[in-house]
């Protein structure tokens, strides 16, 4: 392993932000991925140091293959990450709204700019992303229909779903967008959590890019199938929106098989604490995604199903 | 009359409400034109508060001329304005990358969706917007390339100091000009001052601007003052001066003068040390339009604008 510094970011008040890449084997780049674009996504931080734990050890066993590299950037945003702000500097910029980036822009842009030319010319592109909502996803990989993507090789990770996303115009300046620009094959990972760290699922991540990099012939390395991906499109998803506010009562979680009716969550008035809304199931399916916080706003996300498909 | 268009309820007693005042006191409105005014998109600028206000005071005082609909939609984002916040404050998003929202997404989306529907129907849109807290800016309306032909002459009435063509994301996609554009609602984006402050100078010079585009509507039968003429620019016309170090940005112009090829702007300093790291001289003769007052600069970050190439 080799690590190479891919930008600096200087400041009068704190010592120089780094952005290292963990570079392994040598030759033709072929898989390179991303960890915490966000201050506040640390079980994708964590993800990547355990890549780079393990891929270190593969390495060090001489299974790397011959001809290829691979890259992991765990972390972009380390000074948002230790100060406890999502976005990045004084004008709390998104790094993950800032690309295709501009060398000659202010610092995000600049940031967001050495950093795609750094990973742009990756065969394939690996990003553990979060979504703009708090909650908690079933783990899958996210792609856009940009007309590049390749829903057969995403199923290679061998995680339970496939989503495919038609991107927004708020989607073009996201890296994984810009990825496939560059004609790298671009694939987000999510996974459960972001501010938290769940060991069960962090596994699982590093599971399936170790997978994915074997079957793409990058790695020797043993490894379990995996799922074969269900492939479903965001907007066949069923979401279910909070009729009120409150106290949220989460009855069902991420991964749950629930059926037509079935009660599953409650919205509590949190001064008297009596049922404001009883949210059931509006048809049999997967629970997707799943609000966790405490509190909810009236028209929030409560949950996304996966229409009709039983475990 | 004022109405809440949007009005979704927070966890604890309280509604997040978007509200429009409409002015108009014909009895029949069926046929009548109507001007819409948008402001408070961004928490942190707050010229356009004042821009409202002035604008009902004044028909206010003379509602017999008034012969039209005026709508004035002052906080589009209350709890930003509140916080003095830019974003959203719930979730941290941009509401004017959200643009045109959607009915069945989520709470911040479907307030946008309502903003939007509420708006289609009137003949113009002026999208009050201050500069952020780090730059102060002359009066001027931004104008997408896309659509200026058609708002140009509209732009033109605004009595603003330039009319900037193709400028900024805040004519992007996903914006509420660009989306109101998209569906027939002639829509412009007019910048002034600083955040988080109110220049009530440059606030009644578009004020003017916008009775004399409510004159030109047949909207307004009093007295209106001469529009003085704007320098209309493209981007090519535009030079950016960035920091080229990080440090204390001290300005030694002033905003909104004429300055000459080699002309001291401003210095970056250290304050450890007493040292200039930076001289920043004018490159070419022009307007300083853009200036910064926000000290604390990191390499990229945006210190002044030139307007060159005018009379």
């Amino acid at each position: 392993m080799h690590i190479q510094e891919i930008y600096t970011v200087h400041s009068v008040y704190r010592e120089d932000m780094k952005i290292r890449g963990y570079l392994f084997g040598h030759g033709e780049k072929s898989a390179c991925i991303v960890g915490s674009l966000r201050g506040n996504e640390i079980q994708q931080m964590y993800i990547c140091s355990q890549l780079i734990r393990a891929l270190k050890e593969l390495e060090a066993n001489g299974c790397i293959s011959a001809g290829k590299q691979i890259q992991v950037i765990p972390v972009v945003n380390s000074y948002g990450i230790n100060v406890g702000r999502h976005f990045f500097g004084v004008d709390n910029g998104d790094l993950n709204r800032a690309f295709p980036g501009n060398a000659y822009g202010e610092q995000g842009r600049r940031i967001a700019h050495a950093l795609l030319e750094n990973v742009g010319n990756y065969i394939y592109g690996i990003q553990f992303a979060s979504f703009y909502m708090d909650g908690e996803f079933v783990p899958h990989v996210r792609m856009m229909e940009t007309g590049y993507q390749n829903t057969s090789l995403a199923n290679l990770f061998g995680l339970p779903y496939v989503v495919v996303h038609k991107p927004a115009p708020i989607d073009t300046s996201t890296l994984n967008y810009n990825w496939q620009d560059e004609m790298t094959a671009a694939f987000s990972l999510y996974t459960n959590r972001n501010q938290e760290i769940d060991e069960q699922s962090a596994r699982q991540a590093v599971a399936a890019v170790l997978r994915f990099l074997k079957r793409m012939g990058i790695i020797r390395y043993e490894s379990h199938s995996g799922y074969i991906s269900h492939v479903l499109y965001e907007q066949d998803l069923s979401d279910v929106h909070a009729g009120a506010a409150g106290i949220f009562r989460g009855l069902v979680k991420a991964g749950d098989d629930v059926r037509y009716g079935r009660v599953m969550a409650e919205i509590l008035d949190p001064q008297e604490g009596t049922v404001r809304e009883t949210i059931l199931a509006p048809t049999d399916g997967i629970v997707f995604f799943a609000h966790t916080r405490a509190l909810i706003h009236q028209g929030d996300t409560v949950y996304r199903l996966v229409h009709r498909l039983h475990e | 009359m004022i109405k809440t268009i949007a009005s979704l309820e927070l966890p604890v007693g309280e509604h997040l409400a978007i509200r429009r005042n409409r002015i108009c006191y014909q009895k029949e409105t069926g046929a009548l034109g109507r001007i819409a005014l948008v402001s408070g998109t961004h928490g942190d600028e707050l010229e356009g508060q004042y821009i409202c206000y002035e604008v009902a005071r004044r028909i206010g005082e003379h509602p017999e001329c008034l012969t039209g609909i005026v709508d004035i939609y002052p906080a589009l984002n209350p709890l930003g304005i509140d916080l003095a916040n830019r974003t959203l404050p719930t979730t941290g998003m941009d509401m004017n990358r959200m643009f045109p929202g959607s009915k069945d997404g989520n709470a911040m989306e479907q307030i946008a969706a309502a903003v939007v529907d509420d708006l289609v129907g009137a003949d113009l849109c002026i999208d009050i917007h201050a500069s952020d807290i780090f730059v102060q800016e002359i009066p001027q309306v931004r104008l997408s390339e896309e659509f200026a032909q058609r708002m140009l002459p509209f732009a033109k009435l605004m009595n603003v100091d330039m009319i900037w063509m193709n400028a900024t994301a805040t004519v992007h996609e996903a914006t509420l000009a660009h989306s109101l554009n998209l569906l027939g609602v002639p829509t412009m984006v007019v910048e002034l001052g600083q955040g988080n402050s109110i220049n009530m100078v440059y606030g009644n010079q578009v004020v003017d601007g916008i009775f004399n585009v409510m004159h030109e509507m047949g909207l307004w039968t009093g007295e209106t003052v001469p529009t003085q003429l704007p320098a209309i620019s493209s981007d090519g016309k535009v030079e950016f001066i960035r920091s080229e170090t990080e440090g204390i940005f001290l300005a030694r112009s002033q905003h909104n003068h004429f300055v000459c090829v080699g002309e001291l702007i401003g210095e970056v300093v250290d304050p450890m040390t007493g040292e200039v790291r930076s001289r920043i001289t004018a490159g070419k003769d022009g307007l300083l339009f853009t200036l910064r007052n926000y000290p604390v600069v990191y390499e990229g970050d945006l210190l002044a604008r030139i307007l060159t190439d005018i009379d």
